[in-house]
């Protein structure tokens, strides 16, 4: 069992960045996330794991910073809220197509524009579609609880680097600001120069021996049969996501007639509901997608049959509904409910919105 | 064998070398213009990491601009950059890998237009890396456009009846700014019209070079170049264009030369 403490969703983020060998952080300070780079730098991991944290000027500084080091073989990082990711739009985009790992902590606030610092689940799209210009996928992963926080830190080094792509964590202001028991893992060290060549030697700019070709980090490519090439690979790559890849929770869906559909804290609000409605003898169920992308669409098409609709449930207007539908392709009804504007909606509010929208 | 080659290797005869191509460039050739500047600096910065012997340490980052694809002439590893980015980009590679030797190669709109805020604040944090500026008062790459450094008065596809402070604002003098920082450790302004302006951009850049080992700061190179094909000139007059015009606005020299400032200045009192 590894170490216990109550920690904040965005204290553990630098807590399990630090433990799980990362070898930067590059961030600019925005609210409700200002508490992961805070951390790090009461911690100073540079003086015992080497870990070097950096606040840039800007959150595009902050992610071509992020270029550069992940670029060089290195396990590095940043983290912002809504308006500092569409700053990193262009750079996010440049990472996909350069192919190179990273993880990009989201703690959303609610937009459009400087919007508000409540919660929010508004970047839902940005995230899952790409967010920057191109044909390219993030990995993307939805944390319900601060124990997720922490995990999907690690999970993200790994699937940034089995996948060589930018990894997504997309949090809420919720999940960021609550406190809850993490199970933190032991210290583990960065990865050695040695490792690194194991790892990223084929491709990484750590120094061009003599006995090799230069490696060259770039999105670039001039001749059209070519750059159609690399993007068949970058989807290759997306569907090999989709296959093995997908990851999600489904809870007392196997008699339910309707299912809730929602991630991050949502899906907490949802669990709620299910209690009350199954109290009412409304058999309801839920399916939390962890992975936003690769989306757990199978397992959609899979209960469409059975049951008599889905609700999705969002912090925004209605983004992941869409990605339902696709999955569910009329096979039953979908609906939406959900708030904006840094509304956290109720288990009842929820209840009585699935209770509106599947009266007939 | 043509004929042609068959002359040259008449003339290349081993007493007759007084030079030799250094083999970190490669036999492509370049997709500069004739005149042009970049091919130049390329070459010295080759030759400069070449004599050094630190091609297996150094790692370049190249600019959105006309020297996008300096990757493809010099043989060390690289990252391309988006456009302004590369003073960011060059800011991770060194602080992942302090022992290496980074340099950023930036064209005036990437540097002093898109990319100001980076490049100013990569020079203010004092990183140790070297970063070459090519100044040729345009933008090459996207067809000759208005740069931050063009002159008033100067023709651009942006600017048709001559760059109007009224609507466009100065010529940015940025290296002045950057010698202001205390971060800056070398800030030099070259060029490289001439085999004696050539002599001494290269001991210049050996220079930057050299410095980045001391981890005394930044070291930063303005090259004062040409575009012949973006000023729609030859490159003879392109270089008479460059003396007669660029000088008077970019005088060559170096304008700080004593590494980053002691922070005791900047201290608070307690
Ligand atoms: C974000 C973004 N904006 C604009 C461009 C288009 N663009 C490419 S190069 C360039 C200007 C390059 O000029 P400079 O940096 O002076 O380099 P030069 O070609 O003169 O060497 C521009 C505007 C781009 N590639 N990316
Ligand atoms: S357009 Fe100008 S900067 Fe670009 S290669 Fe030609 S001469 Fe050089
Ligand atoms: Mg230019």
């Amino acid at each position: 069992m590894g170490e216990l403490r109550l920690m904040k969703g965005n204290e553990v983020i630098a807590e399990a960045a630090i433990r799980c060998g990362c070898d930067g952080y590059f961030g600019y300070p925005i609210t409700p996330q200002s508490e992961i780079m805070e951390t790090l730098m009461t911690l100073r991991p540079w003086e015992d794991s080497g870990m070097v944290v950096l606040q840039a000027e800007s959150e595009i500084a902050s992610i071509h910073m992020v270029y550069g080091a992940a670029g060089a073989g290195k396990r590095v990082m940043t983290s912002s809220s809504s308006p500092g990711i569409s700053l990193m739009a262009e750079g996010i985009s440049y990472m996909a197509g350069a192919e190179l790992p990273c993880v990009i902590v989201n703690v959303q606030r609610g937009g459009p524009g400087l919007g508000t610092i409540q919660p929010s689940q508004a970047d839902y799209n940005q995230a899952t579609k790409g967010g920057g210009h191109g044909d390219y996928s993030l990995f993307v992963l939805a944390p319900a609880s601060v124990q997720e926080m922490h995990d999907f830190v690690i999970l993200g080094f790994e699937m940034a680097f089995k996948y060589r792509n930018p990894v997504m964590i997309l949090a809420d202001g919720v999940i960021g600001q609550l406190m809850e028991k993490v199970e933190l893992i032991d210290h583990r060290p960065r990865w050695t120069n040695e490792q690194i060549l194991e790892i990223s030697g084929e491709w990484a700019t750590y120094g061009k021996s003599q006995n090799r070709k230069k490696h060259i980090i770039t999105s670039l490519e001039m001749d059209s049969n070519t750059m159609e090439q690399n993007n068949l690979r970058l989807q290759a790559k997306y569907e090999r996501m989709k296959e093995v890849e997908v990851r999600y929770e489904a809870i007392e869906c196997d008699d339910a007639d309707y299912i809730l559909v929602a991630f991050g804290s949502a899906a907490r609000i949802c669990q709620k509901t299910v209690q009350i409605a199954r109290q009412k003898g409304v058999k309801v169920g839920l399916i939390r997608p962890i992975t936003l992308f690769p989306f757990p669409e199978k397992i959609i098409a899979q209960y469409a049959s059975k049951v008599k609709g889905f609700l999705s449930v969002e912090f925004n207007a209605g983004q992941m509904v869409n990605d339902i539908r696709l999955a569910v392709n009329g096979n039953t009804k979908v609906a939406y409910f959900g708030r904006m504007g840094g509304i956290v909606p109720t288990p009842d509010e929820v209840e009585i919105a699935l209770h509106q929208r599947f009266k007939n | 064998m043509s004929v042609l080659t068959e002359r040259i290797n008449q003339i290349i005869k081993p007493e007759n070398l007084v030079y030799a191509k250094t083999p970190l460039l490669n036999d492509d050739a370049m997709h500069y213009c004739p005149g042009c500047s970049h091919g130049v600096v390329h070459r010295l910065i080759a030759e400069v990491i070449e004599e050094m012997g630190i091609q297996e340490q150094t790692i370049g980052v190249s600019p959105v601009g006309c020297a996008v694809f300096a990757y493809n002439y010099i043989d060390i590893d690289w990252a391309e950059a988006a456009h302004g980015r590369a003073p960011a980009v060059a800011t991770g590679i060194k602080r992942v890998m302090p022992e290496k030797y980074v340099f950023s190669y930036q064209g005036d709109g990437d540097l002093a237009a898109i990319g100001t805020a980076e490049t100013l604040h990569a020079i203010n944090r004092g990183e140790n890396i070297v970063m070459i500026f090519i100044n040729n008062a345009i933008y090459g790459m996207t067809g000759g456009q208005m740069a931050p450094t063009t002159l008033i008065g100067q023709i651009t596809a942006t600017t048709p009846f001559g760059r109007n402070a009224d609507l466009n604002g100065y010529p940015l003098k940025i290296t002045e700014l950057i010698a202001q920082l205390p971060g800056a450790a070398y800030v030099t302004r070259q060029s490289v019209q001439t085999p004696a302006a050539v002599r001494k951009a290269k001991k210049a850049i050996r220079k930057a070079f050299e410095i980045q080992a001391k981890k005394i700061g930044t070291a930063f190179v303005e090259v004062v170049s040409t575009c012949s094909s973006g000023w729609k000139l030859t490159p003879v007059a392109s270089n008479k264009w460059m003396e007669d015009n660029m000088f008077p606005q970019y005088p060559l020299g170096d304008l700080k030369d004593s590494g980053r400032a002691d922070a005791d200045l900047y201290r608070i009192k307690g």
